[in-house]
């Protein structure tokens, strides 16, 4: 990841809005009808979902 | 016969499940098919459908279970490779775009990203708001069931950063007029929006646009925001940013009664600002100072805010409609009820409205039993059974975890109109309708045929239920409101043009005209 990029400064209600995707697909889609640039991540749960695994994960700061 | 396969670790999202799951069930000898993410809601719901086995009850939330019942193992077979098409079909459209697997990589892909929209489950949603910060972009974050500290720690992040965290559990915001997550198409102008409530939004935005009226923002902060815990953290950026915003006349502050050491803190910011501020904590009258006024219910809200605009002073009216129209139509809607008629069983897919409802149907009936009630002595013990007058919202928790939201998804509605309409005790059945991005594309076609099988089940048993129902959206909106209100009305449906007047409405024919008096006073008009 790379971290803490450097944000605009200016506030996002001035800004063009460029949306990356999470998740429920119809909100990119609605998105794009609405003109705006949408990247949808193909998301899946990390670890496969094992929650047990996920937690050994983060406390190896994965 | 039955089929069921568990895919261990296979995430979709519910809505595009459901898509699949509608039109699987309508292939030719299938009897019904189910394709869903093993929640324990959904295992309950393949249980009651009659898919039972050791691998449904192993399979956990991150499994994908597809369930089909069909008449033969040809069509089983059929049904399922058909499934995994449309499964995959889905993946290659979007693989043209190219789709990467993480934040990051699509970070790579669009380095000037200004904003994340996370609806991912929610216990995942922490730590994906978390990446889409410290890669500098705004969130908006639709996932609900994430703590109030892990909340306050990624709106510290967030704030550290100049950046805005919208949610958890925030259902709708519109930035420079793009709508995110659920809202209608307004017009843009002048009445900034600080909201606590995504239904919240959509009621006051809609009925701003009916006045010809818009919006500038409307900065969707999450449920929780206003909890004493987090303390109005995003609120008061919100407000903050609208002050600043040189698009934005009068400010908009719409929640359910926050705490009250939050109350007073995030009024108190606000009293510093240049702008006139109309505050709608649902419930709560009074004067407010300085700039600040107190507005009941999200229609006077709409309303204060269009005065302010115009120029001209709001007054309030309980109907839009003569009250001689309105009681003549109460009339005609009560008449042929049995005696055992007596309660108004709202069922709403937007939880603000199902919380205005109550605000407005207490004083004129009594209590209101609700699975998110004004009161903790008023909570139903079981949200699946209504008593007396009650009211529930069907987005809460228990209802849609793994599920699409219930304004996507009618089928839980639909069952629980025509449980209400064989319940004798019920008399009139309350409904909010919400349009717009996000929703379901044509909500009359799911609720018309049901609302008349609800009406002729109460007849088969000597009953008349009355259908009162409001449309939240505008006529710019994808579903095309002028078609979906003709064919709700031809279903029997009364429409009224707020969730507030609907409420109004519906104590007023439950009543048999009883509480006219409280809301019309003595005088005629």
């Amino acid at each position: 990841m790379e971290k803490d990029r450097e944000p605009e400064k200016r506030s996002i209600l001035k800004r063009k809005l460029k949306v990356i995707n999470l998740g429920i697909e119809i909100f990119a889609d609605d998105l794009k009808k609405q003109g705006v640039e949408v990247v949808g991540v193909d998301w899946q749960p990390p670890a496969g979902g094992d929650e047990e695994l996920l937690r050994l994960l983060e406390k190896l700061g994965a | 016969m039955f089929k069921i396969i568990v895919e261990k670790g296979n995430y979709r999202d519910s809505v595009t499940l459901m898509k699949v799951s509608n039109e699987v069930s309508k292939l030719k000898g299938v009897s019904q098919a189910a394709v869903l993410m093993a929640t324990p809601l959904n295992k309950r719901f393949l249980a009651d459908a009659g898919f039972k086995g050791s691998e449904v009850e192993k399979a956990g939330p991150d499994d994908l279970i597809i369930a089909i019942e069909a008449a033969s193992e040809e069509v089983l077979e059929s049904s399922v490779s058909r499934v995994e098409e449309m499964l995959s079909s889905r993946e290659s459209v979007e693989a043209e775009e190219i789709r990467p697997r993480t934040l990051t990589s699509a970070v790579k892909l669009m380095p000037d990203a200004n904003l994340a929209l996370i609806s991912i489950p929610g216990r995942f949603a922490k730590r994906e708001a978390m990446n889409a910060l410290e890669s500098g972009l705004n969130v908006f974050l639709f996932s609900s069931n994430v703590s109030r500290e892990d909340e306050v720690e990624l709106k510290e992040a967030a704030k550290a950063r100049r950046l805005l965290v919208m949610g958890p559990d925030c259902g709708t915001s519109i930035i420079n007029g793009v709508v995110l997550g659920f809202g209608n198409v307004v017009r843009r102008g002048s009445v900034g929006i600080v909201s606590a409530s995504g239904t919240g939004i959509q009621q006051v935005s809609t009925l701003l646009d009916g006045e010809g009226l818009g919006i500038s923002h409307a900065i969707g902060t999450g449920g929780n925001d206003l909890s004493e815990k987090v303390g109005g953290m995003t609120t008061m950026e919100g407000i903050r940013l609208l002050e600043e915003d040189e698009g934005t006349r009068v400010i908009v502050l719409i929640s359910k009664p926050p705490g009250p050491k939050t109350s007073t803190k995030v009024l108190n910011a606000a009293s510093r600002s240049s702008k006139p501020l109309i505050v709608n904590f649902l419930g709560e009258a009074g004067a407010g100072s300085g700039k600040q006024v107190k507005a009941v219910t999200l229609e006077d809200a709409a309303r204060m805010a269009s005065g302010f605009v115009k120029g001209k002073k709001a007054g309030t009216r309980p109907f839009s409609d003569s009250q001689s129209r309105v009681r003549s139509l109460a009339q005609s809607e009560s008449s042929g009820m049995s005696g055992t008629q007596k309660y108004i069983r709202g069922l709403y897919s937007g939880g603000t409205l199902c919380y205005e409802s109550q605000v407005i149907l207490a004083p004129l009936m009594g209590e209101v039993f609700s699975n998110a009630p004004l009161r903790p002595e008023s909570r139903l013990e079981d949200a699946n059974i209504s008593r007396g007058n009650t009211c529930i919202d069907m987005g809460s928790e228990e209802f849609v975890v793994g599920r699409p939201h219930p304004m996507i998804d009618y089928s839980l509605r639909k069952n629980r109109i025509l449980k209400e309409a064989r319940d004798t005790e019920t008399a009139v059945v309350l409904l909010d309708v919400v349009l717009g991005y996000g929703s379901n594309e044509d909500p009359a076609k799911e609720l018309g045929p049901t609302i008349v099988s609800a009406k002729k089940l109460a007849g088969t048993g000597g009953r008349h239920i009355s259908v009162v129902a409001s449309i939240v959206g505008t006529r710019e909106d994808p579903q095309d409101i002028q078609k979906q209100a003709k064919v709700l009305a031809s279903a029997g449906v009364v429409l009224m043009p707020s969730n507030a007047q609907a409420a109004r409405f519906a104590a007023l024919v439950a009543s048999r005209g009883a509480v006219g008096r409280k809301l019309f006073g003595d005088g005629k008009r």
